[in-house]
């Protein structure tokens, strides 16, 4: 809870950290890269602005509507939350921390060579390290898993199918 | 007099912003309610999730340009929006919903060629390919446009869509490079589908004046496709193609083959049944 004077723009950000993505609940709104701006327009009114993964994203719905709620709790009469689409979200806003909370969680954070998406076919990629047993012997299973922002990988040493969070 | 010109010119761009961005939101949500028909009939469970989520960021897309010609229409007097906007039911409110379920086949401007049905799987994989060719470079260009939403718009599926390519290209180089009978089936794709792209390089008028204004881009943006689809076809040994003076046309204008009627019958059902139900 976030009470009338510590209404700053930091004590707001550390708040928002305990939203977390439905798909992924290991991992926060804000280390996810997704809230882009945070305006306190004064005591009552709060601005947030926010930017999908993935235009589909079906998450988006839930989480702006989490968003609200938790500020609303927190003493806002009002919220406004505005989507942005540029600049376009990518893995490269992920932070370091949510990497190292997905790969704990059993999914291959995104590869910092690969945020940008390269269209040509059976292009020669990355080795992506398999979570469980930090083997890079692994292989492309499918271009597509569970959800949008994932790759399905399966590791050659343990066994183990693992979600790769793909080049966006 | 002069003044009256400049009004005069700046509600036909309006007007034709509303119709590209219609025209646009009409392919992505047409192509994305194509690819959800293999909801559970994929030839495998990893391609099923391909189509599916292909699907789902076609409908996203689909909806930001709704809510952007949504956004353009409230804008307007009741009556001059409706004037643009052919409701088969009128709705209180225009918004991304009303959009797509309440406008009946003449009104959806989407390209001949992305009704067309799913056919087998060579067919799907020909029509995504095609499809993600052409928003590739559309969109590289769109992202430059004037219009910053619509721009935005672009600049963001475009990210997604140069993954689809990705997927696509590599399943037209499998069909078409691989056994006998795959590549009988990708070469009557090809025969089923070559007769509506010619389609997509034929600007509506709402185009020239929203995104085709120098006829340069226009024609780049023609031959950027077709040398893909030739580079792409040269790899999966399949023959070269060339877009020939006869086409099939008339979808840009609502002008549509009777697969679009189906597709609206069975997307549209509950909410002509049920009109305003939510979930
Ligand atoms: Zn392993």
């Amino acid at each position: 809870m976030v009470n009338r004077s510590n209404h700053t723009e930091e004590a707001i950000w550390q708040l928002l950290e305990t939203v977390k993505d439905p798909e992924v609940p290991v991992l926060s709104v804000v280390d996810l890269g997704i809230v882009r701006k945070v305006i306190i327009e004064d005591e009552n009114t709060i601005s947030i602005a926010v930017t999908p993964t993935y235009s589909g994203c079906p998450a988006m719905d839930v989480i702006r509507m989490q968003l609200r709620i938790l500020l609303l709790e927190n003493g806002f009469k009002q919220v406004n939350i505005q989507q942005v689409l540029s600049p376009a979200w990518t893995t490269d806003w992920m932070s370091e921390k949510g990497k190292e909370q997905l790969k704990a969680y059993g999914i291959a954070p995104p590869l910092p060579k690969q945020t940008v998406c390269h269209p040509d076919a059976f292009q020669e990629e990355e080795a992506i390290q398999c979570p469980h047993c930090l083997s890079y012997h692994t292989r492309l299973v499918s271009r597509f898993g569970s959800t949008a922002c994932k790759a399905l990988y399966q590791c050659l040493d343990c066994k183990e199918p693992f979600d790769y969070f793909k080049c966006h | 007099m002069e003044s009256d010109t400049i009004v005069m010119n700046e509600t036909a761009i309006t007007d034709a912003l509303i119709d590209c961005t219609l025209q646009l939101a009409d392919d992505s949500l047409i192509m994305g309610h194509r690819c959800s028909e293999w909801c559970g009939h994929g030839p495998v469970l990893e391609q099923d999730i391909a189509l599916t989520n292909i699907a789902l960021d076609y409908v996203g897309q689909s909806r930001n340009l709704y809510q952007y010609a949504a956004l353009l229409l409230e804008q307007l007097p009741k009556e001059k929006a409706l004037s643009l906007v052919d409701f088969d039911i009128i709705p209180e409110h225009i918004t991304e919903d009303s959009l797509a379920y309440l406008r009946d086949v003449g009104a959806f401007k989407n390209h001949l060629l992305f009704e067309q049905p799913n056919g087998d799987w060579a067919q799907t994989i020909l029509k995504i390919f095609f499809f993600s060719v052409y928003r590739f470079y559309l969109f590289q260009q769109l992202q430059n446009n004037a219009d910053e939403r619509l721009a935005a718009i672009a600049e963001k599926s475009v990210k997604e869509v140069t993954y689809h390519l990705k997927w696509s290209s590599e399943w037209v180089i499998r069909l078409g490079d691989g056994t006998d009978e795959s590549k009988f089936r990708m070469l009557q794709a090809i025969d089923a589908l070559w007769p509506f792209v010619g389609e997509l390089f034929e600007p509506a008028g709402y185009e020239t004046l929203c995104y085709y204004s120098d006829m340069l881009t226009f024609e780049r943006l023609r031959s950027d496709w077709l040398n893909k689809i030739n580079q792409i076809f040269e790899t999966a040994t399949l023959p070269p193609q060339s877009i020939g003076r006869w086409h099939q046309t008339g979808g840009k204008n609502g002008y549509h083959s009777e697969h679009l009627g189906y597709i609206l019958a069975e997307m549209q059902f509950l909410q002509r049944t049920f009109p305003n139900a939510i979930w």
